[in-house]
Formats: structure tokens, C-alpha cells, sequence
């Protein structure tokens, strides 16, 4: 999703909760949600990156359409009535984070991740307290064959943040996705040793914008791993600058 | 919660857990005096009767549900109690005690008994073998309380702080239902 950067562009008004709003031409009811000082929830999701829609916490309901729209991968419309938080959406949005915790091993109190993590701390926002579904408890890898990252398979939920980044802002595309539905898992290069691959160039961006301790430096304890997001806004920003 | 003018009955359970969330429950330091007079603790680890009581108002459950042992406290817990409450992140998500789930039990045992003993036999000597005396037997996976009992309240957290315990104590004193995650979560 490129934003343009232009005043001469053109605005729409759109309803979001009830309350009118103007966007710009071109963006998405997740830029106009948000813009407009509201809240919708994302794991996929990232500022700088391509829109992927796989994770489904932004989907809110478009008067006139039957079926649900995730706010990420949708245009904004002129006169376009959205709604954000309906009790529909709120159930919808707690039943999958529940299911991406009851999916793999996310064990907080052991995660290196603990307190720094989206998936944590979404799931404290939208009220869970517990999972209804049971645990499916599979047996995963970790991949500790790089010598100054790791990656966790039993953190991940499969948001490819780290596949986009590799591909479109380091070029590198060395991250990739494997197999289907709960198989699926990411790779590296052919599915080879992440410290085997030729590939790489050990920038560590796929582990900044990793939203769960799935993709950690080495050597960092319980709590410890903190991600920092702000080089991706700035880096987008450099080369719309520089086109 | 019970008649007039006596007291709620409470009583705590620990099942497979490390304690910590009834180290939780002591941190409330000085409220404990309060507590003491806002409800009758009939049974927990630290009171003397080890029998758990016929009826109890409100049960507090640490710790996930491991063994045979577990899940038949777990059933008579729940016969008992008018609300049971799942403190902390075993009794809630099966947490530490759980990640033993993705292997079988025989190389579980291996692992802890076998291969990880501080004493391995000597060439020729016999073979340690697995303890089965006193011990109850181990179910095949573990498992938060609430896949095995109705849970009323959760209090997730590893542990859960003394506040978020004293504030679900008092919502539930006072008849409230805790809106828990304002104060806790997993792995807190």
C-alpha cells in the first residue's frame, strides 16, 4: 500500500462508529480508523510492509455487505458506513486469539518475549482470561542454528511480517512460508538451517518486526527480548523521499 | 454467597504448580488480617486440616491438572464449592507444567528418570526404575482446570500479583464478577 504524499489529492467522507470522518483517496478503512484517533486491533499488519489480511483482527462490518471486511485490505468508499467494535466483532476478535494461542506453545511465563509481546498484550486488551479451546500442544522446532538469532516455532502465528520485511525492505527474501493451514511454518531459503542459509544477511529486521518471541537475538533471558519497530517507518519514509 | 451474619467459607488447592501463586496470596502482606475477617479459610496447604471440607463457599485452585491424583481433586473440588476460582497460569493455561504435552509419557519418564538421574547405575548394576509407591499416576497430557471442571473465575498471571488476588477476592466478596485483565495476564 503506497500512501501518497500530495495535498492536490482528492478526500472522501466516510461514517465510522456513527461519527463522520474524511480520509484521503486510496487509503484503507484501517488508515481512516486509525487517523481518526480509534482503535482496531492488527498482528499482520505493519507500517511499511505490503498488506498481507491473514490475520482477521481487523475485519469490521461495511452497511450494505453481508459478509465481514478486513479494514487493512479494503479501500475507503465516499458515504462508506463502517463499524469497528460490535459485539459480533469483539467475539470474532477474542475467538481467534484464543485459537493463535491455543494453536502452538505460547507459554508467557517463559517467553523471552514476556511483557513485549502483541499477541500478549492484545489478548489482555480484548478481555482474555482464559482459552476455551483446548491446547493442541504440537511438537516444534526452535531453529538455533544462526549464531546471533533464533527462531521459536512454537511462538509464531504465521503473521509473515518477517517474510515481507526480508522481501521488501531487505531484498534479501531468505524468509519464506511452507505447507498449509497448522503445518504451515516459516523457512529459510530451500527449508534449510537459518545459519546455513546464503541468503541471509543477518540484518535482523525479521526479528524487529516479529510480533511475538518467535524471532529473538540470542543470549536474552525471560522478558528480555524488546523489539524495535522504528526503523520501518523510516526507512518507507526515505525512500518516498528518494523515489 | 452464604447465610446471614456467618462468614464465606474459603479454601485453597494446590495441584501441579510451584506454589508460587499461594506465595502470591501470602504477599498480601497486612490484608491478610482483613481477610481473616472477611472470610473462614477451612483448607490449604497452610492450614492444618488436610481434609477438604464438605461445603465451601469459594475455592481457589493453583496449578494445572497432571495426575490421576489431580483430576480426582479436581472432581471432588468442584462437588464442594459453590464458585471455584483458577488462580494463576497452571490452573488457567496448563503454562510450565503443560509443556510436557508434546511428548509421551515413556520418554518423559526416561528423561527425569533415567537419563537426567544424578546417580546413573554403575556398569552391570540394576537399572533405577520408575517410582510407582505413594505416587499417583501421571495423565497423559496436562491440563488447565477449566478443560476438566467448571472454573467460575480465572486469575491468569505466573504469578498472579497480590493486588490482582486481593481484587478478585473483593469483586467476588462484594458479589462482582472481576473484570480480571484490567489488573492481570498471562504470564504476569
Amino acid at each position: 500500500m503506497i500512501t501518497q504524499v500530495n495535498s492536490s489529492v482528492e478526500s472522501l467522507t466516510l461514517r465510522i462508529n456513527g461519527k463522520d470522518v474524511s480520509c484521503r483517496a486510496g487509503d484503507t478503512v484501517l488508515q481512516a480508523v486509525r487517523d481518526n484517533g480509534m482503535e482496531l486491533p492488527t498482528l499482520c499488519w505493519l507500517e511499511g510492509l505490503t498488506v498481507w489480511g491473514g490475520c482477521r483482527l481487523c475485519m469490521v462490518e461495511i452497511a450494505g455487505s453481508p459478509k465481514l471486511h478486513a479494514a487493512c485490505a479494503t479501500a475507503c468508499q465516499e458515504g462508506m458506513e463502517v463499524q469497528t467494535n460490535s459485539d459480533r466483532l469483539h467475539r470474532y476478535r477474542r475467538m481467534i486469539v484464543e485459537l493463535l494461542l491455543a494453536e502452538r506453545n505460547h507459554i508467557c511465563s517463559v517467553c523471552v518475549s514476556n511483557g513485549h509481546c502483541e499477541l500478549q498484550s492484545l489478548a489482555q486488551k480484548l478481555g482474555i482470561d482464559h482459552v476455551r479451546f483446548a491446547y493442541r500442544n504440537p511438537q516444534l522446532e526452535v531453529d538455533n542454528s544462526h549464531d546471533r538469532m533464533r527462531l521459536d516455532h512454537n511462538r509464531c502465528i504465521l503473521c509473515t511480517r518477517c517474510v515481507r520485511v526480508c522481501a521488501e525492505v531487505e531484498g534479501a527474501r531468505t524468509k519464506d512460508i511452507k505447507g498449509r493451514g497448522v503445518l504451515a511454518a516459516v523457512i529459510h531459503d530451500l527449508d534449510q538451517p537459518w545459519g546455513e542459509s546464503e541468503t541471509c544477511t543477518s540484518c535482523g529486521k525479521c526479528v524487529n518486526v516479529c510480533p511475538t518471541g518467535a524471532l529473538t537475538h540470542r543470549g536474552v533471558a525471560v522478558g528480555e527480548m524488546t523489539k524495535k519497530l522504528s526503523f520501518l517507518p523510516y526507512l518507507t519514509l526515505m525512500r518516498e523521499a528518494n523515489p | 454467597m452464604t447465610e446471614s451474619n456467618k462468614k464465606p467459607t474459603v479454601a485453597t488447592v494446590w495441584l501441579d504448580g510451584c506454589s508460587g501463586c499461594h506465595m502470591s496470596l501470602l504477599d498480601l502482606d497486612e490484608r491478610l488480617i482483613t481477610l481473616a475477617g472477611l472470610v473462614d479459610v477451612l483448607h490449604s496447604p497452610v492450614v492444618d486440616d488436610k481434609n477438604f471440607p464438605a461445603r465451601v463457599d469459594l475455592t481457589l485452585v493453583e496449578g494445572a491438572v497432571s495426575s490421576e491424583e489431580d483430576y480426582r481433586k479436581a472432581r471432588m473440588i468442584r462437588a464442594r464449592s459453590a464458585c471455584v476460582l483458577s488462580l494463576g497460569d497452571c490452573a488457567v493455561t496448563g503454562n510450565v507444567p503443560a509443556m510436557r504435552n508434546c511428548f509421551d509419557r515413556a520418554s518423559l519418564f526416561e528423561r527425569a528418570y533415567v537419563e537426567n538421574a544424578s546417580h546413573p547405575p554403575e556398569p552391570g548394576q540394576r537399572r533405577v526404575g520408575l517410582p510407582v509407591l505413594g505416587v499417583p499416576p501421571l495423565r497423559p497430557k496436562a491440563v488447565p482446570l477449566h478443560q476438566v471442571i467448571k472454573v467460575d473465575v480465572y486469575v491468569p498471571g505466573c504469578p498472579p500479583p497480590a493486588n490482582a488476588i486481593w481484587f478478585a477476592l473483593s469483586e467476588i466478596l462484594a458479589g462482582r464478577m472481576p473484570s480480571i485483565t484490567e489488573v492481570t495476564r498471562f504470564g504476569l
